[in-house]
C-alpha cells in the first residue's frame, strides 16, 4: 500500500470512528430525552384526566353563584325598592352604586340614598332584610318614617319608643363628703383603741 | 493530487465531521435536562390537582346553600311587605 493510500486510510477510519461515537452518544441522548417525554406524557395524561371535570363542575357552581346572586338582588330590589336597594348595598359596600346591581342595569344611572348617613349600622342591617323592618313594627301601613335629608339623629325615630327614650330628668347622684346635703354625727369611738374585756377568773 | 487530497481529507474533513457531530451530541443532551424538568412538573401539576376531586363537594354544598337561600328567600317574600311606589 502506498502512503497515500495509508493517509486516506487513516483520514477515513478516523471519519468512521466519530461517526460511531457521536452518533452513538446522539442516541442515547435521544433515548433520554424518550424516556423524559414519556413521563411527561403520563403526566399531562393524568393532567387532562384529572381536569376534565372541572369544567362542567365549575360551570354548574357558577350558575348555582348566578342564581343565588339572582335571588338576592331581586328580593332586596323587591323588598326595598331599587333606589333603597342601590342606596342599602352602598352602604355596606361604598362604592358599590357605581357598579350597580347586575340584574338591573338601570341601577348604574340612579343617584343612591345616602343611607348609610341617615341609619346606624344595626338599622341597616336590619333594613337589609327588609324595608324599613324596624318601622314596620310601628306603622305597617304608614309612610316612610325615614328622613333621607336629616342627620344620624334620625335613626333614633326608627325605633319604638319603649326602647330609647330618654327620661326627661334622671335623679341627680349622691352628694358626699363636706358639702353634703345630709351630715352624719361622727361617732367618738370609730378611730379609739379597741376596748378589751376582762378575762373570766376560773 | 492524491496528496492534497489525503491532506484535506485529513486536515480539514475530519474537524469538519467532527465538529458538525459534536454539535448535534451537545444539542441532544441539552434537551435532557429540560425534558426532566418538564417531566417533573407534569408530575407535580398532576399532583396539585388531586383536590380538584374536591369541586364536586364544593358543588354539592354550593347547591344545597343556594336551595337554603332559596327557601330563606321565599320566606322573607312572604312575611316581608313589597317596597311601595317609587318615590
Amino acid at each position: 500500500m502506498s502512503a497515500v493510500g495509508l493517509v486516506f486510510l487513516v483520514a477515513v477510519l478516523l471519519i468512521v470512528l466519530a461517526l460511531v461515537y457521536f452518533l452513538v452518544s446522539t442516541i442515547v441522548a435521544l433515548r433520554k430525552i424518550t424516556a423524559g417525554l414519556d413521563t411527561v406524557i403520563a403526566g399531562v395524561g393524568e393532567i387532562v384526566e384529572k381536569s376534565a371535570p372541572v369544567n362542567g363542575v365549575v360551570t354548574a357552581i357558577n350558575q348555582q353563584l348566578d342564581a343565588g346572586v339572582d335571588l338576592l338582588e331581586g328580593l332586596l330590589v323587591q323588598k326595598a325598592g331599587l333606589a333603597d336597594a342601590v342606596g342599602l348595598v352602598d352602604g355596606m359596600y361604598p362604592g358599590a352604586a357605581a357598579a350597580g346591581l347586575r340584574e338591573f342595569p338601570e341601577s348604574t344611572e340612579l343617584h343612591p340614598p345616602r343611607i348609610g348617613e341617615v341609619y346606624t349600622r344595626g338599622t341597616l342591617t336590619l333594613a337589609r332584610l327588609g324595608r324599613e323592618a324596624p318601622i314596620a313594627a310601628l306603622s305597617p301601613t304608614g309612610a316612610v318614617l325615614r328622613n333621607v335629608a336629616g342627620g344620624s339623629l334620625a335613626a333614633r325615630a326608627l325605633y319604638p319608643d319603649v326602647r330609647h327614650t330618654t327620661p326627661e330628668k334622671l335623679p341627680g347622684s349622691p352628694v358626699i363628703g363636706a358639702g353634703a346635703p345630709v351630715q352624719y354625727e361622727q361617732r367618738e369611738d370609730i378611730g379609739a383603741p379597741r376596748r378589751r374585756l376582762r378575762a373570766k377568773s376560773s | 493530487m492524491l496528496w492534497l487530497a489525503a491532506i484535506v481529507l485529513l486536515v480539514v474533513v475530519v474537524p469538519v465531521v467532527v465538529y458538525l457531530l459534536n454539535g448535534v451530541l451537545q444539542a441532544a443532551r441539552s434537551i435532557v435536562p429540560s425534558v426532566e424538568g418538564i417531566a417533573g412538573v407534569a408530575a407535580a401539576g398532576s399532583k396539585d390537582l388531586d383536590a380538584a376531586a374536591l369541586l364536586l363537594t364544593t358543588k354539592d354544598q354550593v347547591e344545597q346553600t343556594v336551595a337554603g337561600l332559596a327557601n330563606y328567600g321565599g320566606s322573607l317574600d312572604v312575611i316581608l311587605d313589597d317596597a311601595g311606589p317609587a318615590r
